[in-house]
C-alpha cells in the first residue's frame, strides 16, 4: 500500500496531462460548443462559464475537471448549487463570483479571495440546466478518480459509469494502468466499457467487449445503461438486447430470493409463535386461546428486564435481551403451569369449554396489562448487535431478522431435543400415547400435564422476547399472532413439530410471494381461504399422527 | 317445564317488547313511567343479539358444532341491510348524488357495481340478507361437513372464515365503504329513522321475529330431524353406523342458523344507524358464544335470556367501571365453564328444554351415557351399547 501511495503523485500528474489531451477532443464532439467561445478556452479554463450557450458552459465544466486545479470543486459545486455568477454584459476580465448564501458572502471563484458584494445590476447567475448537472456530475467524477482514497476513486468510476461521457475516456484509461485496488479497478474497467460505448470512434469488437463487461456487472445500473444504448451498429445492439434480457433474468432471481428470504423471515416469527401451541394443542389437545396472551407476556418480561438494565447497568445493555429469554420462559412458564393447575385440569376432554376459558383468561390477561403497564406500545430497544444490515450478492439481509430466524430455529430444535432425549419429554409422549398405561408405568400424569403446559407456554414466552425486537409491544401484540399460529399448527397437522417447521415456513413464503401480486391485505384473505379448503382435503394436516381411533 | 318454556318465552319477549313500546310512545316524557328512545333502542339492540345467540345455540347446543364465526352471517345479514339504507340516503348525501353513495365518490368510482343493484328495493335487500349468510354457510358447511372437519378443527376455521372477511370487508376496494362501513342513513321504507315511532317500531318488529324464531328453532329440535341431531351431536359415529348422514343434517342446521343470524343482523343495523367490518371481528363471535353458555346451552330461552343478560351488564359495567368490563367479561367466561356448565335455564331446569346436555360438553361418565341413549331412544333408535367411541 505504502508503495502505490508513493507511485500515485506521478501518474496522478500524467492523469492531468492526459485530461488536458483530452480536452482537446472533447470540443470536437461537439463542434458547435466551440463557436461562440473560440481560443482563449485553454488560456482560461473557467472563461466558458461565462458563456450564456449551455454547450459552451459544459464544455467550460469539462474543462475545469481537468485543468482547474484546487479551485474545481468549489467553483462546480457553486455551479450545481446556483452559486456562480458572471458579469452581465461580458467583460475583459470574464470575472465569476461565488455567492454564499448562508454567509451572504463574495469570493473570486478563480482564486478564493474575498471581495467586495459585486454591483447587483451588473451581475447574472450563471444557470444550469440538464446538461451542465450532467457535465457536473462526471467532471466531479474525474476529479475524485484522482483522490488518494479508494473508496473516493471507486465512487468516482461508478459516477462515470452511470454517466458516461467519452471525454473521459483517456483519463478512464490512465487510471486504470496506475490503478492496484482490485475494487477500484472493476468499476474502473466497467466506466471504461460505458465510455467506449459512447466513443464514435470505437470499433464493433471493443463495443461488443464492452457490453460484455457492462452485463457482467449485472445490476439496475448496469441494465439502464444497455438500455439507453442508441445509434449502435447491429452486432452490439444484438449484444446489448441479450445481456439485457440476462441482466432481467439475475435480477428476476434475486428479486425471488428476496421474496422467499422475506417468507422464511416470516415463517420464522410464525413458527416461534406457534411452536408453544404445538405443544400445548399439538401434544397435550388443550386449546388455549390464552397463547397468544403467553407470548405477550414474554415481550413484557424483556421490557421489564431492559428497564432494570437501563437502571442499573446501562453498560450491559447489549445483553439485556439475552437475559431476557430465560427470565420470559421462567415467567410464561410459571403462570403456563398456574393456568392449568388452577383452571385448565378441570377442563381435560371438553376442549370446546377448554377454548371458552382459556378465551376468557386472555381477556383478562390483557386488560390486566392495560391497568398495569397502560394501553400504549413500550418502548423495547434492539441492542446495537442486532441491528444493521450486510449484503449477500444482491440480498439485503437484516440482522435483527437473520437473528429472529436463527433464534427460532434454535428454539424448535431445543423443543425436539427436550421431547425427543430428556426423561420429561419422554414422559410426555408417554402421557400423550396412552394417558393410563403412561400412569400405570407410575408417571405422575397430572404432574406432566401441568410441565407441558409450562413447557408450552415457556417457549410462547421466548417467542415473546422475539417478537418485541420488530413489533409494537402493547396489549394486543399476542391477539395478532393467535390466529396465524393456529393456522400453522392446523396447517402442519396436530403433534408434529416438523410439520408445524414446514407449515410455518410455507405460509410465510406464499403469504409474502402473493403480496407483490395481490397486496398485502388480499394475500392474507387468500392464505386464509387456501387454508380453509386445505383443512377440507386433510382434515388432520399435513402429517397427521396416523392411530386407530375412531374420528369423531 | 318444557311446554311452560315453549309458551312462555314467546310471550315474555313480545309482552316486555309491547310494554316498552306502550310506554314510550303512550306516556308524556316527563312522567315517572316514561321509557325514553335510548332504553327502546337498547332493548331493541338486545334482541337481535338474542336473535344471534338463538343460532349458535341452535349449531352448538342441538348439533356440537362450536361457532366461532356466527358474527359474520350477523354481518352479512347486516350489510345487505346497510346497502339498501345507503341506497335509501339518495341524494341526501354530502356529494348530493342520487346514483352512488359518499363513499364511492370519495375513492372516485364512476359507476355503481353491479352486486349493489337491486339493493334500492326494500324486499330485494330482505331477500337478500337471508340468501347471502346462507350461501356462504351452505357453500363453507358443505366443505365441512362432508370432509368430516368436526370439533375444535371446525371452531378455528370459521374463526379463520370470519378474520378472512374482516380483512376484506376494510378493503376500500370491496366497494362496502371499506374501514367506515357505512352509516348516516337517513329512513328504512320511507320512514325516518331518527323519529322515536320508527325506533319503536323496529324494536317490537325485532321481538316479533325473535319469538318467531324461537319458535321455529324449537319446532325444528323438537321435530324428528332435530332428534337425530341431538344424536350427530352426541355420537356422531354411531349415528352414521346406523345409517344417518350427520353431514346433511348438520349442514340444514348450519345453514338454518346463519339465516336468523342474518335476520338478527339485518334487523340490528337500522337500530344502530351503522355497520363496519369491526362486526366481522372474531372477539363478537365469541362472546355470542357465551351468551350462549351463560344462559345454557341447548335451551334456547337460555340463548336469549343470556344474550340479554350478559348485554346488560355490558352497558351497564362500561357504563359505570369502563375498565372493568372486560374483567368481568373474561371472569364470565371462566366461571360459567367451570362452575356453571349447563348455564342459567340448564341448571334451573334439571334438564335443559329439549336436549340433555349433562356437562355442557361431550359425553362424559354415565350420566352423559345415559342422556344419549335417551335421545337416542326418542329419536325412535335402539341404542344398546353404552359406550362411548372415543373417552379422550
Amino acid at each position: 500500500m505504502s508503495i502505490c501511495s508513493k507511485k500515485r503523485p506521478s501518474w496522478r500528474r500524467a492523469v492531468r496531462t492526459l485530461l488536458l489531451a483530452a480536452i482537446m477532443f472533447a470540443p470536437l464532439a461537439r463542434a458547435e460548443a466551440q463557436t461562440s467561445s473560440p481560443a482563449q478556452a485553454t488560456a482560461d479554463p473557467y472563461a466558458g462559464l461565462t458563456s450564456t450557450d449551455f454547450d459552451t458552459i459544459v464544455a467550460g465544466v469539462n474543462q475545469i475537471a481537468l485543468t482547474g486545479g484546487a479551485r474545481a470543486r468549489t467553483v462546480l459545486g457553486a455551479l450545481g448549487n446556483n452559486d456562480l455568477y458572471t458579469w452581465k454584459y461580458p467583460r475583459p476580465d470574464h470575472g465569476l463570483f461565488i455567492h454564499d448564501p448562508d454567509t451572504g458572502a463574495w469570493t473570486n471563484a478563480r482564486t478564493g479571495a474575498a471581495i467586495a458584494t459585486p454591483p447587483f445590476m451588473a451581475i447574472r447567475k450563471v444557470i444550469a440546466n440538464d446538461m451542465v448537472t450532467g457535465a457536473i456530475a462526471t467532471a466531479m467524477g474525474v476529479l475524485d478518480l484522482a483522490s488518494p482514497k479508494s473508496a473516493t476513486r471507486r465512487a468516482a468510476a461508478e459516477a462515470i459509469f452511470a454517466a458516461p461521457a467519452p471525454a473521459t475516456l483517456p483519463v478512464v484509461a490512465q487510471a486504470l494502468a496506475h490503478e492496484t485496488d482490485p475494487a477500484v479497478r472493476k468499476a474502473l474497467t466497467q466506466a471504461q466499457a460505458a465510455d467506449e460505448l459512447m466513443t464514435p470512434s470505437s470499433s464493433v469488437a471493443t463495443r461488443l467487449a464492452a457490453i460484455h463487461v457492462i452485463a457482467a456487472r449485472g445490476d439496475l445500473t448496469a441494465r439502464n445503461e444497455l438500455a439507453s444504448l442508441s445509434g449502435q451498429p447491429k452486432p452490439v445492439a444484438t449484444a446489448a438486447a441479450a445481456a439485457i434480457a440476462h441482466i432481467d433474468f439475475t435480477l428476476k432471481l434475486w428479486n425471488w430470493l428476496e421474496t422467499a428470504y422475506y417468507g422464511i423471515s416470516l415463517g420464522s416469527v410464525l413458527l416461534l409463535a406457534a411452536a408453544g401451541l404445538a405443544i400445548t394443542f399439538g401434544v397435550m389437545g388443550v386449546i388455549n386461546m390464552a397463547h397468544g396472551e403467553m407470548v405477550m407476556i414474554g415481550a413484557y418480561v424483556t421490557f421489564c428486564v431492559q428497564q432494570v438494565f437501563r437502571a442499573y447497568a446501562p453498560g450491559l445493555f447489549g445483553t439485556s435481551v439475552i437475559v431476557a429469554i430465560p427470565a420470559a420462559f421462567a415467567v410464561a412458564g410459571l403462570i403456563g403451569i398456574l393456568i392449568e393447575r388452577c383452571m385448565i385440569r378441570f377442563l381435560y376432554g371438553r376442549p370446546l369449554e377448554t377454548l371458552l376459558a382459556t378465551w376468557g383468561l386472555s381477556l383478562i390477561l390483557q386488560q390486566a396489562t392495560r391497568t398495569l403497564f397502560g394501553a400504549e406500545n413500550q418502548n423495547v430497544a434492539t441492542p446495537g448487535w442486532m441491528s444493521g444490515y450486510f449484503m449477500l450478492g444482491g440480498l439485503t439481509i437484516t440482522l435483527n431478522r437473520l437473528c429472529i430466524i436463527i433464534f427460532a430455529f434454535a428454539v424448535v430444535g431445543g423443543l425436539m431435543a427436550v421431547m425427543r432425549y430428556t426423561p420429561l419429554g419422554l414422559r410426555m409422549r408417554a402421557v400423550t400415547q396412552n394417558r393410563r398405561m403412561a400412569a400405570s408405568m407410575g408417571i405422575r400424569t397430572p404432574w406432566i400435564d401441568a410441565m407441558t403446559f409450562g413447557l408450552g407456554s415457556g417457549i410462547a414466552g421466548v417467542a415473546g422476547v422475539a417478537l418485541s425486537q420488530i413489533d409494537n409491544v402493547s396489549p394486543n401484540l399476542g391477539q395478532n399472532y393467535i390466529i396465524d399460529s393456529f393456522m400453522v399448527v392446523v396447517f402442519g397437522g396436530v403433534g408434529n413439530l416438523w410439520g408445524t417447521i414446514l407449515a410455518a415456513l410455507t405460509l410465510g413464503i406464499v403469504n409474502k410471494g402473493l403480496e407483490p401480486v395481490a397486496g398485502a391485505v388480499l394475500g392474507k384473505i387468500v392464505v386464509l381461504v387456501l387454508i380453509i379448503l386445505f383443512i377440507q382435503r386433510r382434515p388432520r394436516g399435513l402429517f397427521p399422527v396416523k392411530g386407530r381411533a375412531v374420528e369423531t | 317445564m318444557t311446554r311452560l318454556s315453549l309458551t312462555l318465552t314467546p310471550v315474555v319477549i313480545i309482552g316486555v317488547a309491547i310494554v316498552l313500546a306502550v310506554l314510550n310512545l303512550a306516556t308524556p316524557t316527563t312522567s315517572a313511567l316514561h321509557v325514553s328512545d335510548f332504553v327502546v333502542g337498547l332493548a331493541g339492540k338486545y334482541l337481535c343479539y338474542a336473535m344471534l345467540a338463538l343460532a349458535v345455540d341452535l349449531v352448538w347446543g342441538f348439533a356440537g358444532i362450536l361457532t366461532l364465526g356466527h358474527a359474520a352471517f350477523f354481518a352479512l345479514g347486516g350489510y345487505c341491510m346497510g346497502m339498501y339504507l345507503t341506497r335509501e340516503i339518495g341524494a341526501r348525501g354530502v356529494y348530493a348524488n342520487a346514483n352512488l353513495p359518499d363513499f364511492m365518490i370519495f375513492i372516485g368510482w364512476k359507476q355503481l357495481p353491479w352486486y349493489w343493484h337491486g339493493f334500492d328495493f326494500f324486499p330485494f335487500a330482505v331477500v337478500m340478507a337471508l340468501i347471502v349468510p346462507a350461501v356462504l354457510a351452505a357453500i363453507f358447511g358443505f366443505l365441512a361437513f362432508r370432509s368430516r372437519v368436526g370439533g375444535v378443527y371446525l371452531s378455528i376455521i370459521t374463526q379463520a372464515l370470519t378474520y378472512a372477511l374482516l380483512l376484506a370487508f376494510f378493503r376500500n376496494d370491496m366497494g362496502f365503504g371499506g374501514n367506515n362501513g357505512m352509516t348516516d342513513f337517513k329512513d328504512i321504507a320511507g320512514f325516518p329513522l331518527n323519529r322515536s315511532t320508527t325506533t319503536t317500531a323496529l324494536m317490537v318488529i325485532s321481538a316479533l321475529f325473535t319469538a318467531a324464531a324461537f319458535l321455529f328453532a324449537r319446532w325444528l329440535v323438537g321435530s324428528r330431524y332435530g332428534k337425530v341431531l341431538v344424536a350427530v351431536r352426541d355420537a356422531e359415529s354411531r349415528t352414521r353406523f346406523l345409517g344417518y348422514r350427520p353431514e346433511y343434517y348438520k349442514l340444514v342446521v348450519w345453514t338454518l342458523s346463519a339465516m336468523i343470524a342474518g335476520i338478527g343482523g339485518a334487523l340490528y343495523v337500522p337500530q344502530v344507524g351503522i355497520i363496519n367490518p369491526s362486526e366481522f371481528a372474531p372477539a363478537n363471535s365469541i362472546e355470542a358464544v357465551i351468551w350462549v353458555a351463560v344462559g345454557g346451552r341447548g335451551t334456547l330461552s337460555g340463548a336469549i335470556l343470556g344474550a340479554v343478560l350478559v348485554n346488560f351488564g355490558k352497558t351497564v359495567l362500561t357504563g359505570a367501571l369502563p375498565g372493568a368490563w372486560l374483567y368481568a367479561l373474561g371472569g364470565l367466561f371462566i366461571l360459567v365453564t367451570l362452575f356453571l356448565p349447563r348455564g342459567i335455564m340448564g341448571t334451573f331446569t334439571r334438564r335443559g328444554a329439549g336436549a340433555a346436555l349433562p356437562t355442557a360438553g361431550e359425553p362424559q361418565g354415565l350420566a352423559a351415557i345415559d342422556g344419549a341413549s335417551a335421545d337416542l331412544q326418542e329419536a325412535g333408535m335402539h341404542a344398546a351399547g353404552a359406550d362411548v367411541e372415543k373417552t379422550a
